[in-house]
């Protein structure tokens, strides 16, 4: 179903708002508790070819967007952001120079002291994906595995790790992946997952991409389907969420 | 009082799921595979629900959980209990100040890090990470937490290996797991 007065609507919330470079620029990606999706940030940016995207990517998703047909929030509600989501963006701290000179490093820690915005977080991913068929929630080392489990025992989901090497025993398979300087390896255990099943990826952010694209191709290297990426962060002008193709990125935050 | 683990029936789905595999890291070692309790959501459900109801309203406002495994268990309890989750690091993985505490490792030296001000004076304590051998680790997470002023309350584990006597190395402090293996 294509909820094409959502996604275009003119009181779109994902416009960016303004703000300053060291300040996250809080994105209005978010789910409507009870109220189906408004305005998934995934096409915001190619509105054409995401339709059709949309279409064939998230049609489990989309089950309780048709809820939303009848249960629609108003035009005006639609245009006010989940007031969940500056609280947590106002908690993510920004260290300058981190881990190198130049680099703004988006530090989640601050978020994990406030329960309460942590609690948010969280919550804001399990009523997206609860209900959703989805079996397998993928997490990146380190920071994935801070909020993937809480997601993964909410939803009912079976919490996969995808570790630096050598961490994981036992049969593993291994993804090389590209990074600034030479490159990294990522690895799944073998038999986690069956071929078939419904996955969401999560790591607190997206830079470049190149590390969810690495988890994306394990899993779909072993007939996985991977529903969506989520993340707590995205850091936009990186285009990571270009590299990402086909599979759809969520968002709570976005940073210049 | 939460169910006494030698008797609670959770326990034993639990135990059941842990995977031991032979020779790794390295030879004569048999590791204890905690992923595969985490592919079957029940049983991951009921061994954070062990710890939860064990300190659900004991007033314990910090859950540090020792990096990489202790972050898999350590927040979902956090979240439960209403308490706030610090990540104990090795180095250089925390932006920003930090507080370290150096260990001794069977061969060499390692280094666990805290931030500074993620934890306040007074504030009372876990510390959480998936097993417990030597101790080592988490007596250098409970002095990271010490040395500003925090109580540990308990350290909690999912397995222990009492062989290994980190009981004894926690300077008494208490310490709660779920599963023993010899």
């Amino acid at each position: 179903m294509i909820q094409r007065p959502l996604i275009f609507s003119p009181l779109n919330p994902i416009s960016p708002q303004v703000s300053t470079p060291t300040t996250p620029l809080v994105n209005a990606v978010f789910p409507k508790p009870n109220r189906g999706w408004i305005a998934l940030s995934s096409s915001f940016q190619l509105p054409e070819l995401r339709l059709q995207n949309y279409q064939l990517t998230l049609p489990p998703l989309v089950c309780s967007a048709s809820d939303s047909v009848t249960n629609q929030p108003s035009m005006a509600s639609q245009d006010e952001q989940d007031p969940r989501i500056s609280k947590i963006s106002s908690v993510i701290r920004v260290i300058p120079d981190f881990p190198k000179p130049g680099i703004m490093f988006q530090d989640i820690t601050t978020l994990l002291l406030d329960t309460r915005a942590f609690r948010d977080t969280i919550d804001l991913f399990v009523e997206r994906y609860r209900g959703k068929n989805i079996s397998v929630v993928a997490g990146v080392e380190a920071r994935g595995f801070i909020f993937g489990p809480p997601i993964a025992l909410a939803i009912g989901a079976k919490f996969v790790p995808l570790r630096k090497p050598n961490k994981l025993p036992g049969e593993v398979i291994s993804e090389e992946y590209s990074l600034e300087y030479g490159t990294d390896i990522m690895e799944m255990h073998v038999g986690a997952v069956q071929a078939g099943e419904h996955a969401l990826i999560i790591d607190d952010l997206v830079a470049t991409g190149g590390t969810l694209c690495a988890a994306i191709r394990l899993l779909e290297r072993v007939g996985v389907h991977v529903v969506e990426c989520a993340c707590v962060i995205e850091l936009l002008g990186l285009m990571g969420r270009e590299r990402l193709g086909d599979t759809p990125l969520f968002v709570l935050v976005s940073s210049t | 009082m939460s169910a006494h683990r030698d008797t609670d029936p959770r326990i034993h789905g639990i135990q059941s799921k842990i995977r031991v595999v032979p020779n790794f890291p390295k030879p004569g070692i048999m590791f204890q595979d905690i992923t595969t309790l985490l592919l079957d959501p029940k049983a991951f459900k009921d061994t954070v629900d062990l710890f939860v109801e064990r300190y659900k309203g004991k007033d314990i406002s910090v859950v540090a959980g020792i990096e990489a495994r202790g972050f898999i268990f350590g927040p979902p309890i956090a979240l439960e209990i209403g308490a706030k989750f610090v990540p104990l690091r090795k180095p250089k993985k925390l932006p920003g100040k930090v507080i370290s505490e150096e260990y001794v490792l069977e061969y060499g030296r390692d280094c666990l890090e805290m931030h500074v001000g993620a934890v306040e004076p007074g504030e009372r304590a876990l510390v959480v990470d998936d097993l417990i051998a030597t101790g080592g680790t988490l007596c250098a997470a409970m002095k990271l937490l010490e040395r500003v002023g925090a109580d540990v309350v308990e350290c909690a584990c999912v397995i222990e290996l009492p062989d290994l006597k980190g009981r004894e190395r926690l300077n008494g402090k208490p310490l709660y797991v779920l599963v023993e293996s010899h």
